[in-house]
């Protein structure tokens, strides 16, 4: 256990756990809009899959991976055109029409990969930025500043989707849409055109996301997300609807899964118990809230379709 | 207006219809014929006495689920647990049945589906509490149980619920043991897997129905989604009601799952280590079956066995005209899609009804 | 309303229904040769049908039994004499189970259910179709059934030999292993693994670690690099999902051996060497038994000695001659039985 402590191990640890957090990360603070305007999306998990093929796709066919996340945020903004219309102009539950989005999503990026692609080809993925001198501090160094440009991207876009949501008129449209949709309306706030954006914005990123895990493992294969689309939309919630929040819920989670993937290495969690082990991020990600008692509410208008007149 | 009614009844069947056109272009572009893929469709879900069994027993699981989740719904609560709750009512089930396996059946059968019951009971009530004492909203809180149930699910069958013949061979299959006879499911037809799972799930539903519009308890629910504010101020405890409606939605799943168990094949509890490998989606596929069915006990009924057709339909058409299990997964996310997002022309319909009902009564109109 | 649109729906589906069973064979329990026929002219191809838990591309599993029955498929003479059929992703044992009776319904000659989940149905579904063969793997037990082959991989063997390799070839004395569920023939592999290792360097460090899934890629990826952090130079992994491991292992210059299947494919530099699964070889052998009307009972093991398991050299990364030589060497001696691996322990 005392392995574990060394300072080697535990920057390994914090600096996988980054990584690990980095596509939710991205999913997560698109969904993030989403719900602040009053749109849930369970289908993210889906389109990160879309967008994850799409640009797996590009790679090997062009080999050029600022293409590659084109292609994906543009196959997102598409899925999103499309769960924007199903939410908002049809009004359809939301929950479930999230659902349908991923077994699409999930059904067709492998039925696309089988057909268009057939057996696992690796990519090249994005190259490790080492940031000229703050790369050299000891410590902060490898933890911070010696990443992907995928990885700096996604925390980069906290501090700039928080100055979105909370100081631009835009964001005060988002937020009202999803506080209280009558009163903006009342106001000329466009409700149908808000949530369009913010749904087709959520899922670019998204699809961003699914195109950051690609080239992060650099291969795509059926169902590569497993699952981590799911994760993305709770820790909306986790966050309190803030990109600071979601951020925090993200490392949290990515941390703990490291950590039990490095406690395992050394052994220290028996195999035995490795299955109850591998449920920990879950259970401590919910465990976490309870302690940190919330109090944001939801956006009051979330899952609520806006009609006008009531 | 009849003709209005009709439309209404069977707009979700257009949809579904409207999602399988495109499954037909998919399967032309993929080299596949749709005719053939469809008649084969219908024939694997309604074909032959086994293809309507099979129906029947996919159906049972989407209808415990979509009645559950007619009870979360009307308390406003979405309970996308199901999967987990599913497999903790297997889990309790399979428990159950490993620790009294020589109970005589008339006894350890029922209490089984019992056990099946409290385990989702207890995998419901959990994010209720949460929602409604810690404020965690049971979308979050679900989704990671979820992924805790599936851990513990297989704790248990790699170790000490694995089949003691696997461990004395050395396969390690995570599997149990063939589980007691006396558990077995009775059959409703003889040389099918049709069992009275079916008559299990078609008695939940009425009792639902009674409960939710014939008790006072089910009121109260009822009431608290219609209008949270109001009932606050009327007295009533709005938190215990959502507790209540996500312990009985997760009940219903957990009996879901011990019927799973209990009426499987194998007569076991295995799977391949995921909750759908066990579950076959039916903690989500249920919840389309309620919507399906316009969130209401009974409508659930005929909902859940077209959806099941589909289900097992969709698995024929793949093995007759040999597409990949993909097509069939997106298929399935476009019949979701398209019959939730049917909802609003019934909505529309509905008040056009209602309208010209109205009229009917007071053909003199006037404010 | 709501009753009729029942009547209506249950109408309509009824009349299908009499449409569709019209066009083809209703269904019993008893398997048939599909009566299409009249007079045969051409002789019927012999039908196989696979359902296994994953995709068929996944460079593992699943691909390794597919491109068997390809190969046999074309050294039988080609889709005329050989149809395969298969249901891949199968992961909801109940479906697999709905699919395994359905193909014996349409009267396939071998239905093979790939993928040890499925043994426990097949027990139940293989008594009601007397005249259609199984094959069930991997896993040894047929069930005493007279209609059920069991096949199974003794991975251990390869998996030794590329531990010894693997041990030979690292100069940090640590290993990474990343495995799925400590169940079936990623254990067995990775005991072989760890076996040989440990045979050909007493010192050598070992780091195990099973993630839980199959699936999981990017979990894989991470176990990987927590591994590479603990200093492994030479990374081996089971299960579809080790294609994130084999990224890391490019990306950080570390070694690779693969397992199931040829991974050369993967990472062209740094794939030292993979265990390949030729099923064929027991496939094959099932086939001739029943065209001589033996439908089952026997089990079946590919191991290095019947060819079933070959050790593929990646042609793209240069191995040493001493390392060949020591990797043949054990081949050899695993074969001849002077090295023993170890073998799936019935436990006490």
């Amino acid at each position: 256990m005392s392995e574990f402590f060394k300072i080697a191990a535990l920057v390994t640890t914090a600096s996988t756990g980054i990584r690990y957090a980095t596509s939710y990360l991205y999913a997560a603070i698109g969904e993030t809009f989403g719900q602040r305007s009053g749109v849930l999306n369970l289908g993210v998990d889906g389109i990160m899959l879309l967008g994850a093929f799409g640009a797996y796709y590009t790679t090997r066919q062009t080999g050029n991976l600022w293409l590659a996340m084109l292609v994906a945020a543009v196959i997102g903004l598409i899925m999103g055109l499309a769960m924007a219309f199903v939410s908002v102009t049809l009004q359809a539950e939301q929950g479930i029409s999230g659902i349908g989005f991923y077994l699409f999503g999930l059904g067709m990026s492998d039925l696309l990969f089988q057909k268009l692609v057939g057996t696992p080809l690796p990519i090249p993925g994005f190259p490790q930025i080492r940031i000229p001198w703050l790369s050299e501090l000891p410590v902060v160094g490898q933890l911070l500043f010696s990443h992907s440009i995928i990885v700096y991207g996604a925390f980069l876009l906290v501090p700039i989707t928080t100055y979105v949501l909370n100081r631009t008129t835009i964001g005060l449209k988002i937020r009202s849409a999803g506080e209280n949709p009558a009163a903006a309306d009342t106001l000329g706030v466009s409700i149908a055109r808000v949530r369009y954006g913010t749904v087709m914005f959520g899922s670019m990123l998204a699809g961003i996301g699914g195109a950051a895990l690609t080239t992060e493992l650099r291969i795509f294969q059926s169902n590569l997300t497993a699952g981590q689309g799911f994760i993305a939309v709770a820790l909306v919630y986790f966050g309190a609807w803030r990109p600071v929040g979601v951020m925090y819920g993200a490392l949290l989670y990515g941390l703990v899964a490291s950590t039990v993937l490095q406690l395992k290495t050394l052994g220290v969690i028996p195999r035995s118990v490795s299955d109850l082990a591998t449920m920990l991020p879950a259970v401590i990600t919910i465990l976490a809230l309870v302690v940190a008692v919330q109090r944001e509410r939801q956006p009051a208008a979330l899952t609520k379709p806006y009609q006008r007149g009531g | 207006m009849r003709l209005l009614s009709i439309a209404g009844g069977l707009l979700p069947v257009a949809a579904v219809v409207g999602a399988l056109l495109i499954g037909a272009v998919m399967l032309l572009v993929l080299g596949a014929d749709p005719i053939k893929g469809f008649s084969a469709l219908i024939e694997g879900s309604f074909g032959s006495l086994k293809a309507l069994s099979d129906t029947a027993s996919k159906a049972v699981p989407l209808l415990l689920v979509g009645v559950g989740i007619t009870i979360a719904f009307r308390a406003n609560v979405i309970n996308i647990g199901g999967e987990g709750q599913i497999v903790l009512g297997a889990m309790f089930g399979t428990g159950t049945a490993l620790l009294f396996p020589h109970l005589p059946g008339w006894l350890l059968l029922p209490l089984v589906m019992i056990a099946g019951f409290a385990g989702g009971a207890l995998w419901g009530a959990i994010p209720g509490a949460l929602k409604a004492y810690f404020s965690v909203n049971e979308i979050l809180s679900t989704i990671m149980l979820n992924i805790v149930a599936v851990q513990i699910m297989n704790f248990f069958l790699q170790g000490p619920w694995m089949d003691p013949a696997e461990v004395e061979k050395g396969s390690r299959i995570p599997q149990t043991a063939r589980l007691p006879q006396q558990a077995d499911l009775p059959l409703l037809l003889k040389n099918t897997r049709l069992n009275i799972g079916l008559v299990i799930a078609v008695v939940a539903a009425i009792l639902v129905y009674i409960f939710l519009w014939r008790m006072t308890e089910g009121f109260r629910i009822r009431a608290v989604g219609f209008n949270p504010f109001a009932s606050r101020y009327a007295g009533m405890q709005v938190n215990n009601r959502i507790v209540l409606a996500l312990t009985l939605s997760g009940a219903l799943c957990g009996l879901a799952g011990a019927i799973l168990v209990f009426g499987s094949e194998s007569h076991r509890f295995v799977t391949d280590g995921s909750a759908t490998g066990f579950t076959g989606s039916a903690g989500f596929n249920g919840i389309v079956a309620a919507l399906f069915g316009g969130l209401h006990p009974i409508g659930t009924i005929p909902a859940s066995v077209l959806f099941g057709a589909l289900l097992v339909g969709a698995n024929k058409l793949q093995r007759v005209v040999q597409v990949p299990s993909a097509l069939i997964i997106a298929l399935n996310g476009l019949v979701v899609v398209f019959v939730v997002s049917s909802a609003i022309w019934k909505r529309r319909l509905d008040r056009r009804i209602q309208l010209s009902a109205s009229r009917a009564n007071d053909p003199g109109g006037g404010p | 309303m709501k009753r009729l649109s029942v009547i209506l729906v249950l109408v309509f589906a009824l009349v299908a229904a009499a449409c569709a069973s019209g066009t083809s064979s209703t269904t019993t329990t008893a398997s048939t040769a599909t009566t299409e026929g009249t007079t045969q002219a051409a002789a019927e191809p012999f039908k196989i049908a696979m359902i296994a838990p994953s995709a068929i591309n996944d460079l593992a599993f699943t691909q390794s039994m597919y491109d068997a029955l390809l190969a046999i498929q074309t050294e039988m003479g080609g889709e005329s004499a050989v149809q395969i059929d298969y249901t891949d992703n199968a992961f909801v044992v109940d479906d697999a189970a709905a699919a395994v009776r359905d193909y014996a319904d349409q009267g396939y000659d071998l239905v093979i259910a790939h993928g040890s989940q499925y043994g426990s149905s097949l027990q139940e579904i293989a008594p009601d179709y007397p005249n259609t063969s199984f094959a069930w793997g991997t896993a040894g037990d047929t069930f005493g059934l007279s209609n059920v082959f069991a096949y199974e991989a003794a991975s251990e063997e390869g998996g030794y030999v590329e531990g010894v390799m693997a041990a030979a070839l690292s100069k940090s004395g640590v290993l990474g292993v990343i495995g799925p569920i400590e169940v079936g023939d990623a254990k067995r592999y990775v005991d072989g693994f760890v076996a040989g290792a440990t045979a050909q360097n007493p010192a050598i460090d070992i780091k195990v670690n099973y993630t839980g899934s199959f699936s999981d890629v990017a979990l894989a990826a991470a176990a990987a690099t927590t591994e590479i952090g603990q200093g492994a130079d030479v990374l081996t992994g089971s299960a579809q999902m080790v294609t994130g491991a084999v990224g890391v292992a490019q990306q950080d210059g570390v070694l690779w051996f693969g397992t199931q299947a040829d991974q050369a494919q993967l990472a062209p530099d740094i794939v030292v060497a993979s265990q390949v699964y030729e099923w064929q070889v027991v496939v094959d052998q099932i086939i001739s038994l029943i065209k001589g009307g033996t439908l089952g009972g026997q089990s079946f093991v590919i191991d290095l000695a019947n060819g079933g398991e070959t050790i593929a050299y990646n042609p793209g990364y240069s191995l040493s001659e001493d390392t060949k030589a020591l990797a043949e060497k054990t081949i050899a001696g695993i074969i001849d039985g002077s090295i023993e691996p170890p073998r799936p322990a019935a436990s006490s």
